[in-house]
């Protein structure tokens, strides 16, 4: 078996019912685990934008996002590797309120890990933190030391540091297409 | 301006005769109902086509499509009938064939509750269709009609789903058709790349040794004659797929034969001797190609394909160019220098003259009383002086009508390649017949597939159809057989079969037909099929250990070709 890198698949879209059945039928024949999954509105009008984490090799993604690209609702779809984004998920923790209090370690972890606490009550805190994959684990082992009852990870959000914005650029030219005829 | 307000189950119907359907192929049902009670308004504007099974509603409408390059129409019911026709949708998809099925559907406020003959129909079909839709409202009709027809029969076709509601069909609403020039998110006409041409004319400029390799490509954009140009330009021999078959006529000088598995000896073995490999309008399919890692790695390669997914998917090219084949090919045609490779022309006929004397002429020409496929092949087409169309069923019947048959003119092969749809045959010849009525269809069957689809035979008989039905009757699942013989030590595990009297069925559905049990009656039974008005069926009776050579075994490189059990070609 070939490595495998992390790339980070983004998928623009209209927005029609059933394209997150479309687009992740594609990674199932081709073997491909999705990691991490997130659906949102795009900077553009009525776009969708998908952005699916997935292991493999270039030659597969090549392949891949020309087999997503053909669907005929999907407008245009990228693959990156780490280093062509910046990139971001936020993790939740639940913890009880009794351990924070009781041992002030846990309020340091916090600062130290640049979290932040959204909600308190008697029974438990619920703590934010954004980052990397392994930042918000660190966070979470360290917190898991005392006890964390709930953990969620959110799908990577992604943004290109690319200079010229694709998608625009393929907007502009289906608008001179539409006008040609 | 005010539209008048018409039910949509009407909507549907006019939308598909602002579309110019001529032929429906369908079967009523319970969620269809309201489409098919105005069908009854409309019956002097529109035919429908009773199958008998959903299966060959959509076989037909490809054979349809496949001879007459239009959009076959398919028309269901929910449930059943929708989980009926994934077979044909993933043949259709496949094949490149452009279908619209409609299939009918639950009420909307009933969707997702396990109704009566309620099945994710959208669900299921994704996979297998180009576009699948579900019509909720009446208004949505006219909009998504002509998205469909749109998507089905451009770029590369394909088929589509439009799943209707069934209060979307008794809804009212106004009817404003407009055909759909413009989808945002598809283009399907690409633009052609001047630097992709430059490139692609400077490899076939250089290049001593070239190959063409044409597909289906070829035929759907109408590209027979630029092909048949640039071939006579630059002196390129022409290889074809299955598929691509009848894109270059069989008798022209430059066409070498089939690519592929039971291809011709010649364009297997060229393949891996030529410099360029100029791909028009096919897929590298592993039944053309045998083992990738040993195909044609010493040339370079040229693909031309209007679905840039099909780019480096299974042959890795060093030029793709992007485009409708007959527009890529008309670019090119100019920047291409006239050439002559008279040597490399010359190295092809050992090739030729091995499979000739090893293969072809055992196979026309046995000396042997029991008959083979080929041989039938070849003399019910040269009975029509080799102008009838040609359909097939699956297995060795299909390789070896393909091989022996001789073709004049393109869009005369229909076949199953892609799925390799056992039952296609039938159902399909029934299409292709309405879709060109004047010409005379042949239907090559085996005595495992006419029995798949062979309910169909109601269909010929109710519309008097005229398709000439030839079952070369083995008694065997005999491309299964085949391999068993070849590969399984002649462990014949469930493929010997007692078959009914054919030509019995033939009758109680009003056909007629005869057995042809020797060789000695082919030639007349021949001439009264082909005289006949209408139907006519011919069971004949086929050498059990018949196998279709050459061969290359599955996942072998190209050039290791068996011309028979014992002998390789070298
Ligand atoms: C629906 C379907 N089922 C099974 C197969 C596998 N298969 C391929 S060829 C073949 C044998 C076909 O037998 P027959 O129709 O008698 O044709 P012959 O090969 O004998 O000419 C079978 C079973 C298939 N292609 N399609
Ligand atoms: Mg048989």
């Amino acid at each position: 078996m070939t490595d495998k890198t992390l790339y980070t698949v983004t998928v623009y879209s209209e927005n029609q019912v059933g394209l997150l059945n479309q687009i992740s039928i594609i990674f199932t024949r081709r073997q491909l685990n999705i990691e991490s999954l997130s659906v949102s509105a795009s900077a553009a009008e009525g776009i969708h934008k998908f952005t699916i984490t997935t292991y493999s090799d270039r030659e597969t993604m090549e392949k891949l996002v020309k087999q997503i690209e053909k669907r005929i609702d999907v407008l245009r779809a990228f693959f990156y590797t780490d280093d062509e984004i910046v990139f971001q998920e936020v993790a939740l923790y639940k913890v009880p309120t009794d351990k924070l209090l009781d041992d002030s370690r846990i309020e340091e972890l916090i600062r130290k890990h640049n979290a932040r606490i959204l909600e308190v009550n008697r029974t438990y805190t619920v703590i934010e933190k954004s980052g990397h994959t392994d930042e918000t684990q660190a966070l979470f082992e360290e917190l898991s030391r005392y006890e964390v009852m709930q953990f969620v990870r959110s799908g990577r959000v992604a943004i290109t540091k690319s200079t010229v914005e694709h998608v625009s650029l393929f907007l502009q030219e289906q608008q001179y297409r539409q006008n040609q005829l | 301006m005010a539209t008048e307000k018409i039910r949509g189950a009407e909507a549907l119907i006019r939308a598909l005769i602002a579309e110019q359907t001529e032929y429906i192929f369908g079967y009523p049902g319970g969620a269809i109902m309201p489409v098919f009670d105005v069908l009854y308004d409309y019956r002097d504007q529109i035919n429908h086509i009773l199958v008998r099974h959903e299966q060959g509603a959509t076989h037909a409408a490809q054979g349809y499509a496949r001879v007459s390059g239009k959009t076959g129409v398919v028309l269901v019911t929910s449930g059943p009938a929708a989980t009926n026709i994934i077979t044909g949708l993933s043949d259709a998809m496949m094949d490149s064939t452009p279908l619209i099925v409609i299939t009918g559907q639950v009420g909307s406020s009933l969707l997702g509750s396990d109704a009566f003959q309620e099945t994710d129909v959208v669900g299921i079909t994704q996979p297998v269709t180009k576009w699948s839709y579900q019509i909720r409202r009446s208004d949505e009709i006219a909009w998504a009609v002509a998205r469909a027809f749109y998507i089905a029969g451009n770029g590369r076709p394909g088929p589509v789903v439009l799943d209707f509601a069934k209060d979307a069909q008794t809804g009212l609403t106004d009817f404003d058709y407009q055909p759909c020039q413009f989808i945002r998110s598809y283009n399907p006409y690409p633009a052609i790349k001047p630097a992709e041409i430059d490139e692609a004319a400077r490899l076939i400029n250089q290049a001593r040794k070239p190959l063409i390799l044409a597909g289906q490509g070829v035929i759907i954009a109408q590209a027979e004659a630029e092909l048949a140009a640039l071939a006579e330009k630059a002196d390129i021999p022409v290889g074809c797929t299955l598929l691509g078959l009848s894109a270059i006529p069989t008798d022209h000088p430059l066409y070498k034969g089939m690519l592929g598995m039971h291809g011709s000896v010649a364009a297997n073995i060229k393949t891996n001797e030529c410099d360029l490999l100029i791909a028009i309008g096919m897929r590298f399919d592993d039944r053309v190609t045998g083992d990738v890692n040993q195909y044609a790695r010493q040339a370079r390669i040229i693909h031309i394909d209007i679905d840039p997914s099909e780019f480096n998917k299974n042959v890795k090219c060093d030029v793709s160019v992007l485009g409708d084949a007959r527009a890529v090919l008309q670019a090119l045609l100019p920047k291409v220098e006239p050439a002559r490779h008279t040597e490399w022309l010359e190295s092809f006929v050992p090739c030729e003259e091995a499979e000739r004397v090893k293969v072809i002429e055992p196979e026309i020409h046995p000396q042997k009383p029991l008959m083979n496929m080929g041989e039938v092949a070849r003399k019910v087409s040269e009975a029509t002086g080799n102008e009838s169309i040609l359909v097939t069923d699956v297995g060795q019947n299909q390789m070896l009508s393909a091989r022996y048959y001789r073709f004049k003119h393109p869009r005369s092969l229909v076949t199953s390649g892609g799925l390799g749809t056992m039952g296609f045959g039938l159902p399909a010849a029934i299409g292709a017949k309405i879709g060109n009525p004047d010409r005379t269809v042949c239907f090559f069957t085996g005595d495992g597939g006419i029995q798949m689809t062979i309910q169909e035979l109601g269909t010929i008989m109710q519309y008097g159809i005229d398709v000439k039905i030839i079952i070369l009757n083995n008694n065997f699942l005999g491309m299964v057989r085949q391999w068993q013989a070849l590969f399984f030590d002649h462990r014949y595990s469930e493929t010997p079969m007692l078959n009914p009297d054919f030509t019995m069925i033939a009758a109680a559905y009003g056909i007629d037909g005869e057995r042809v049990a020797t060789r000695e009656e082919l030639d007349d039974a021949i001439e009264r099929m082909l005289s006949h008005r209408g139907s006519y069926l011919l069971d004949v009776q086929i050498d059990p250990d018949g196998m279709v050579f050459p061969m290359t075994p599955a996942g072998a490189c190209v050039t290791h070709i068996m011309l028979n059990a014992t002998e390789k070609y070298e």
